[in-house]
């Protein structure tokens, strides 16, 4: 375990499950039974694939969505199963949500000095001159100007409204982010850009993120600790380098190999990595391991029976947890 | 001679705003086989200028101002006007970022990858739908029979782009154009169809003129890249020029600001900051700098010429870069600029 897990979390997971109904008697099962603590001033990197869950999980964690069964405990706390608006009110102060498309998470029709006030408005005491100068000292700490107040979103870049959406989901002071793929709509030069201000925002904040992403190599310079998700369950959990560098299970192994390395020399030399086949439908989840139609290690009980995320050793570097039947003692 | 030649391409938007400044002389060529990366920001002019010889671009508001374009030496750009269809569907395939909003929903997979057929190479109705399905196959869709009956919505987002490359193959073209064709994708699906289109490439020999943004796609893709910055061309050659020898400092800076999988432990990203400049009224110097680190006084006034950068040995592709650090009297040390051997 990495010594920020073995503090009291600030945010934990258990057994957290969000079914939708779809109609006809079927179930999408996006979330299916998800334990992960965060530790305070800590940033978990939540990878997957389109379709992994990644979104639902982000989203049902701050009560945007309602449980299907497992909790949430936040600071000792047990969260709703169900959230009403008096709850939203309630825990608004301490849990924000950065979303992904900079484009239509902005009304169009309020200008960014109301897109950024209105939590302040809702959610605070600070009124009239001393709202103003919170929100204009805001749109400085992520790198806009005062002057923007009075501007509409589509005046801006698509970096420049990710930088507001920043600000809009910090200008509480929120203690726990989720930010959603806040990066993957972006030019590279920007993504860097949000992503320093980010790890910048954390020091000076002392934040704990969830940090959504399909962009492995993005998300190891922002995580602390990395957990991949494969439809609906998490397949691996450790540091955020440790996951990167040595990957232990087979879907890590082909997620990260999958990522084109921008070096021509090496790219030349490297086999083909591509995983064969699609992430199945979440409708219809097979039978024991999710990946086994798709993972070349492929064995006879990994149709049959699920693996659990179980500790295994990290060849010096503590423990990580796997699931993966290449990993059980019995293997 | 080449495949695809195109010169000092000029295009403009007229807009409420003013006149946008998209492209500002863009030159380039493709030949068989060959596979030529456009890299560059977003609004940098890389999907503009192969629109504009496709004949993509709405006219009006765009405008051609300048510049040609020929396939195999015919005029495809004469007089500012794209003598379009013929060459598009024919010689000409593309590929696009979102295949969910390129195709059209209301049509089954099969009859979209038919119509390039009967339209382009007068088939019969029955026989360009068994090409249909071959062309299905032949970009590894499992049950190409039975997909082809189906519509865009019953297909996941790899599939959907599998089957606009079989649309963008169907007359057997010798350009493939693929303007951002993995952005959308998971990088699962992504390593998936970069291998297709490699494979298909050595199958029929065509050229691949590939837009992307992503530095890693193209090390694993391109022979040529060109670097485009503000509508212009800042630097190209060779990919190996391109990463391991970069002579302009955007490159740097784009190269500076990815994250690599190499060396395990701490280093920062490294972005480039500010924004690109306002094409509606483009800096009278070079575009880049307002942002560059090694920005000198002539930059901001003067527009830089294009130099050659000497290579140590002889390479298929010339490299050259767009910048006044390599003017014979500067003596900047410019870090990681490579002035040429």
């Amino acid at each position: 375990m990495s010594e920020a897990a073995a503090e009291t979390p600030l945010v934990e997971m258990r057994g957290l499950t969000r079914h939708f109904r779809i109609g006809r008697g079927e179930v999408v099962h996006a979330v299916d039974d998800v334990s992960l603590a965060i530790a305070p001033r800590e940033i978990v990197g939540l990878v997957g694939e389109s379709g992994s869950g990644k979104s639902t999980l982000g989203k049902t964690l701050i009560g945007l969505h309602d449980k299907t069964a497992g909790e949430v405990i936040y600071q000792g706390q047990r969260m709703p199963d169900r959230y009403r608006p008096v709850d939203f009110r309630r825990y608004a102060r301490d849990m924000q949500m950065i979303f992904q498309d900079p484009y239509s998470s902005l009304n169009p029709r309020m200008t960014v000095g109301e897109i950024v006030g209105e939590g302040l408005r809702l959610h605070s005491d600070l009124r009239g001159a001393e709202a103003r100068d919170t929100v204009a000292s805001w749109l400085v700490r992520v790198g806009l100007s005062p002057d923007h107040m009075s501007r509409y979103p589509h005046e801006f870049s698509g970096g420049q409204r990710q930088r507001i959406g920043i600000a809009r989901a910090l200008v509480l002071e929120p203690e726990f982010v989720v930010c959603d793929e806040p990066i993957s709509a972006l030019d590279v030069s920007v993504q860097a850009q949000v992503v320093n201000l980010l790890g910048e925002l954390k020091a000076s904040l002392g934040l704990t993120m969830l940090f959504i992403a399909h962009d492995l190599s993005m998300v190891r310079y922002v995580s602390d600790r990395m957990a991949v998700m494969y439809l609906g369950s998490l397949v691996e959990l450790g540091a955020a380098n440790r996951v990167f560098f040595a990957p232990k299970h087979p879907y890590t192994e082909l997620l990260i190999g999958s990522n084109p390395e921008p070096d021509p020399a090496s790219e030349r030399s490297r086999p083909s990595t591509a995983i064969r086949g699609e992430i199945p439908s979440p409708v219809n989840v097979p039978p024991g391991c999710r990946f086994a139609n798709r993972c070349p290690k492929v064995m006879d009980r990994c149709r049959t029976e699920a693996p659990e995320l179980i500790p295994v050793a990290d060849e010096g570097h503590g423990h990580r947890q796997v699931a993966c039947h290449l990993y059980d003692a019995a293997a | 001679m080449a495949l695809l030649e195109v010169s000092d391409l000029h295009v403009e938007f007229d807009t409420y705003g003013g006149t946008v400044h998209a492209v500002r002389g863009v030159d380039f060529r493709l030949d068989e086989g060959q596979t030529l990366a456009i890299v560059g920001e977003s609004g940098c002019g890389k999907s503009v200028t192969v629109q504009s010889f496709t004949g993509l671009i709405p006219m009006p508001p765009g405008r051609i101002v300048r510049g040609g374009a020929t396939l195999r030496g015919h005029d495809i750009l004469g007089g500012g006007r794209i003598d379009g269809k013929e060459v598009r569907g024919r010689e000409i395939g593309m590929i696009f970022q979102d295949p969910m909003t390129s195709l059209n929903p209301t049509m089954t997979i099969g009859d979209q990858i038919a119509e390039p057929l009967q339209v382009h190479a007068g088939m019969k109705r029955r026989t360009a739908h068994a090409r249909a399905v071959e062309l299905l196959e032949m970009t590894r869709i499992p049950e190409p029979a039975k997909r082809a009956e189906q519509y865009p919505f019953e297909f996941s987002g790899g599939m959907l782009q599998r089957a606009m490359i079989a649309m963008a193959l169907s007359c057997e073209p010798s350009v493939l154009i693929a303007d951002e064709p993995t952005t959308a994708l998971d990088v699962t699906i992504q390593a998936q169809i970069l291998d297709l289109m490699v494979d298909l490439q050595r199958e029929n020999g065509m050229a691949i003129a590939l837009i992307t943004h992503d530095l890693g796609v193209v090390a694993r893709m391109a022979d040529e890249v060109l670097v485009m910055y503000a509508g212009q061309v800042v630097e190209r050659g060779s990919v190996d020029d391109v990463f391991y020898r970069s002579a302009h400092p955007y490159t740097l800076g784009l190269k500076a600001a990815m994250p690599t999988n190499q060396s395990e432990g701490e280093q920062d990203l490294q972005p480039i900051d500010g924004s690109p400049p306002d094409l509606f009224a483009p800096p009278e110097g070079c575009g880049y700098a307002a942002r560059c680190p090694f920005a000198m006084e002539a930059c901001q006034g003067q527009p830089p010429p294009v130099y050659g950068i000497r290579a140590a040995a002889a390479d298929a592709y010339d490299h050259e870069s767009r910048c006044w650090l390599h003017h014979e009297d500067c003596d900047i040390a410019a870090e990681g600029v490579h002035k040429g051997e």
